[in-house]
């Protein structure tokens, strides 16, 4: 979608639930999908005489977030309250942080079209969430549900520095893995764990200045982010190169039409009257808290790939699909310690049979019924040489189906590779005596007839004869 | 018993309660009793909003109960009442406002619940000024409470139940709230003792903001050591109040007995300016005389930045107060309109109906203080000049242990004669305001009497968490004088 005499800008603002058990000024539960009302405390309620309490866990996830893009954690910094009247707004304000948030800078980078680019952050701040209102399943009523209300938000920030729907749309992807990598948000859009609001202009390429930009709020899929992004722009453009002129607003995506329509102008903006709330001290966060957190940290994404290339000799495209999730890259890391010195092995199981599994049956890694560990012992039967890969699918199965360990199904099955050269020299040499006519062919020069032979020797061992040494064991008597 | 013995029980002293409760020559139940009638008696004063005497009742029998099983303690089976800015499971909590007419707590604010634990028996919610906003006791939805010294006169406000009620001795003490002078200011002007801590030391948790970063629980007592005594009990850490100190618990009585030879007593020059009324004056300078006389040493300090605490109180307490009476909208709970239009009409209408005049006002300040362009000019170069106003006090300290002075300007003015001009009512806060934009613990102690026979306050302020030493000086004062004693006439 470029167009030569445009250029779009785009900043994004995200809002990422926090995944605390509690809220982030009260003691109740953040669960999702309670009764209304069920999970709101009399702090939520905003019933007189209440005050607000600062969840850490809260602290420590914006922390995480700030040191895993590179920004400084503010040493200090300060709640603000946010004034609006809303029915959905218990307390008339929602507690913010306004002037000093608690994460400033920082950056990420993106890969659009094999080009990398670094979209910097302005801030990250913690927030509360507010209730629901919902208009329709009551008949000329509203209801009102406050389990949302004091859910705990970081809401991040990036500067302007996204130049098409497709940057946007990897730089919210990036986020949405980095968040669920570092643990401190579910990434589920479905429930808004993840929603963005899309900053959009355009300016006629060459000018220094931005255009005036429209806000399109609440976008909970990357599709309707890209889609919004999309219609934003032509609607931008068709407006200016029509003679008009983009007005300052909010606007809403309606993903049903695939259109933004206005929401409130500028004109009619609320003028919230930020003050620093006197209920709260200001937030001080010391080293010694920084570093704890950092040192309970996960590497993140880049660093593990690096690592996975240069220590343990796997391709980049391995390395790529193994850090695709924290889960995956975990498990791997699990099988390796069981196994060391076969990371290609390992990667090469989960990535395959595994993973080919758990799509197969819609599983989360998290729940798949063979753990790292129980995979690693199954693997070590092939290195061992007990195992042909073959013979190393069906325990697999076996293995899935609950039948087991890997040891406990070979043993139960008979599975077990015959190695022991003296047993199969036996059975090439009863191959060789009853199959002359494949013998003469060989020595003929016929290689179809090696591989028949082969074939016989297997059969007779049920399969269990190691490949390998049958045939190193049938050139050596051929020879 | 004796009309005699239960008008002497009735002026007894918490520190006396306490010794005839636990030689059990009074139970708590017949004590609970003697005062709910005198409530009773004294209906005509407005000073309880509610009174449930089935459930004081309980608590008292519970008293007793504890006390039978063993238990001891100063405040065991001692009644008291508290002022409707405190939440309450048992009793209606309104802050004196339609808005929360009727309005039943599930919880129990920190205080009241400590003070119960410590086994006193609530009596029932006294009125104030709405939300706590004025200084007279006018400003209530449900009337004015008259000063049991001269029913024309106001009892001061906002905690004018509360002194009225122990002026009255028809509650022996009384939780109280103040702000910018709401408890100082009415022990002034009902003769009693009013005793704010530090900010910050009891917890507000379950206290029905005004303004969060000033707003402080205290007392109106018979006298300080009667303070000491309660004050004890609500202090210490509250994980429930993120602006709680955490500091242990500590025991406010214990500088009682320590003699004020040698103590160093800052008088602020600007106190004794020329907006002092001659007769207030002349009972705060023989209140310094009798200091002198017990061996104080009297020092001539400067506060010169003090004066600019009614400008700032006046910014900073509204725009705080715009902020958190934002909750009451008639959605959850409170006044809702009858008839709207809307969502946004529904909530412009509860408002509009629910809250009186001056919380209207102040909303209407604070809103404006804090709009976009004005918040630097106001709000931000308030909170400037306040924390000069702390340095101030810091520094006086270090010339001085307690500070002394007046509390008002006047004695106790008549009904309605400021309420026609807002300015003048709140330029009543002119000597309380400092100490509360610096959150230094202070107290009024009663030092005499002026115009028209009504009383005159002595105010007394430390340094921070230095409670005990103030107490210590206005219990010395206190036993060298009769001032806390009187009793108004009829009473």
């Amino acid at each position: 979608m470029t167009n030569p005499n445009w250029e779009v800008v785009i900043g994004l603002e995200t809002h990422a639930q926090l995944s605390t058990q509690s809220k982030i000024f009260s003691g109740a539960p953040t669960a999702f999908g309670a009764e209304p009302n069920s999970q709101a405390s009399l702090v939520d309620l905003a019933l007189p005489g209440v005050l607000p309490v600062l969840n850490r866990g809260a602290v420590e996830r914006a922390i995480r977030f700030g040191l895993s893009v590179g920004a400084t954690v503010n040493r200090r910094s300060i709640f603000a309250r946010k004034n609006y009247f809303y029915p959905d707004l218990p307390k008339g304000y929602q507690i913010s942080q306004y002037e000093i948030p608690v994460v400033s800078g920082g950056g990420i980078t993106i890969e659009v079209g094999g080009v990398e680019k670094y979209v910097r952050l302005t801030r990250a701040h913690l927030e509360e969430d507010a209730g629901k209102s919902l208009h329709e399943d009551f008949h000329g009523m509203s209801g009102i549900d406050l389990n949302r209300a004091g859910t705990p938000l970081l809401e991040i920030v990036s500067e302007p520095d996204m130049r098409s729907s497709a940057e946007a749309v990897a730089y919210a992807k990036k986020l949405h893995e980095l968040v669920q990598w570092i643990g401190i948000c579910d990434g589920n859009m479905q429930e808004g764990s993840f929603r963005c609001d899309a900053n959009v202009s355009v300016r006629r390429r060459g000018t220094e200045t931005f255009g005036t930009r429209c806000e399109i709020k609440n976008l909970n899929s990357f599709r309707f982010l890209e889609q919004a992004i999309e219609y934003e722009v032509e609607r931008q453009i068709e407006l200016i190169e029509g003679g008009g002129r983009v007005v300052q607003e909010t606007r809403l995506f309606d993903p049903d039409r695939v259109e933004t329509r206005t929401m409130r102008s500028k004109e009619d903006a609320q003028d919230y009257r930020y003050f620093p709330d006197p209920d709260l001290l200001p937030l001080v966060i010391d080293d010694a808290w920084i570093a704890r957190v950092g040192s309970e940290m996960p590497a993140l994404p880049e660093v593990q790939r690096s690592r996975l290339v240069e220590v343990h000799g796997l391709s980049v495209q391995d390395a790529q699909a193994l850090t695709a999730s924290r889960a995956t890259v975990d498990y791997f890391e699990a099988m390796l310690a069981a196994l060391p010195g076969e990371a290609k092995l390992c990667a090469n199981w989960l990535m395959g049979e595994l993973s080919a599994r758990l799509n197969r049956e819609q599983i989360d890694l998290a729940r798949a019924p063979i753990d790292a560990p129980q995979l690693a012992a199954l693997l070590r039967r092939i290195t061992d040489g007990t195992l042909s890969g073959k013979m190393a699918k069906d325990v697999f199965d076996a293995m899935w189906n609950g039948d087991g360990t890997a040891d406990a199904v070979i043993a139960a099955r008979g599975l077990a590779q015959i190695s022991d050269a003296g047993a199969i020299a036996a059975i090439v040499d009863e191959v060789i005596a009853a199959n002359p006519k494949s013998v003469e062919e060989f020595r003929a020069g016929k290689d179809k007839a090696f591989n028949a032979l082969v074939g016989q020797v297997m059969k007779a061992s049920k399969g269990k004869a190691n490949p390998q040494q049958v045939t190193d064991l049938l050139r050596a008597r051929l020879g | 018993m004796s009309v005699d013995g239960s008008t002497d029980l009735a002026r007894a002293s918490v520190a006396a309660l306490a010794k005839v409760l636990a030689a059990k020559e009074v139970s708590a139940v017949e004590l609970a009793t003697l005062f709910l009638d005198r409530i009773d008696a004294h209906r005509d004063l407005n000073v309880f909003l509610d009174v449930r005497p089935d459930v004081t009742l309980a608590q008292a029998r519970e008293a007793d109960r504890r006390r039978a099983a063993g238990e001891t303690g100063p405040l065991l089976g001692v009644p008291l009442a508290h002022k409707d800015i405190f939440v309450t499971r048992d009793w209606a909590s309104t802050a004196a406002s339609r808005m929360l007419k009727g309005y039943m707590s599930p919880f129990d604010a920190t205080v009241v619940e400590q003070l119960a634990a410590a086994g006193m028996v609530c009596l029932g919610k006294v009125n104030c000024d709405e939300f706590a906003m004025g200084s007279s006791n006018e400003n209530s939805a449900y009337g004015p409470v008259l000063n049991p010294w001269d029913k024309g006169a106001v009892p001061g406000g906002s905690s004018g139940g509360s002194s009225a009620a122990v002026a009255a001795r028809i509650a022996p003490v009384a939780t109280a709230t103040d702000t910018g002078g709401s408890i100082r200011e009415p022990a002034a002007f009902t003769g009693i003792t009013g005793t704010k801590p530090t900010y910050g030391r009891p917890s507000r948790w379950g206290m029905i903001a005004f303004a969060s970063s000033l707003d402080t629980a205290g007392l109106m007592t018979v006298s300080a050591e009667d303070a000491a005594i309660v004050l004890s009990a609500m202090m210490g850490f509250d994980p429930r109040d993120s602006t709680s100190v955490d500091r242990p618990p500590e025991d406010c009585t214990r500088d009682l007995e320590r003699p004020v030879k040698g103590l160093r007593i800052g008088v602020p020059k600007e106190f004794f300016g020329p907006g002092l009324s001659p007769d207030v004056e002349q009972s705060v300078r023989a209140a310094l005389d009798v200091y002198r006389g017990l061996g104080a040493e009297l020092v001539e300090i400067s506060l010169p930045n003090a004066a600019l605490g009614i400008p700032v109180y006046y910014v900073v307490a509204p725009a705080e107060c715009s902020s958190n009476l934002s909750r009451f909208d008639g959605v959850r709970y409170g006044h809702r309109a009858s008839k709207y239009r809307d969502l946004e009409d529904m909530i412009s209408r509860s408002r509009a109906e629910g809250l009186g005049p001056e919380p209207k006002r102040r909303i209407l300040i604070g809103t404006y203080v804090l709009s976009h362009g004005y918040y630097d000019a106001y709000y931000l170069k308030a909170q400037q000049v306040r924390r000069l106003i702390a340095d101030e006090f810091r520094r006086a300290f270090e010339t001085c242990d307690i500070i002394a002075g007046p509390v008002t300007s006047t004695v106790a003015f008549g009904f309605g004669e400021k309420a026609a001009d807002p300015v003048s009512m709140y330029l009543a806060d002119l000597y309380t305001v400092p100490g509360s934009l610096a959150g230094i613990p202070s107290m009024s102690i009663p030092c005499g009497f002026g115009d028209k026979g009504r009383p005159v306050g002595l105010q007394l302020m430390a340094d921070y968490f230095q409670e005990a030493r103030m107490l210590g000086a206005a219990h010395q004062y206190q036993l060298a004088t009769d001032w806390h004693r009187r009793v108004p006439a009829g009473f």
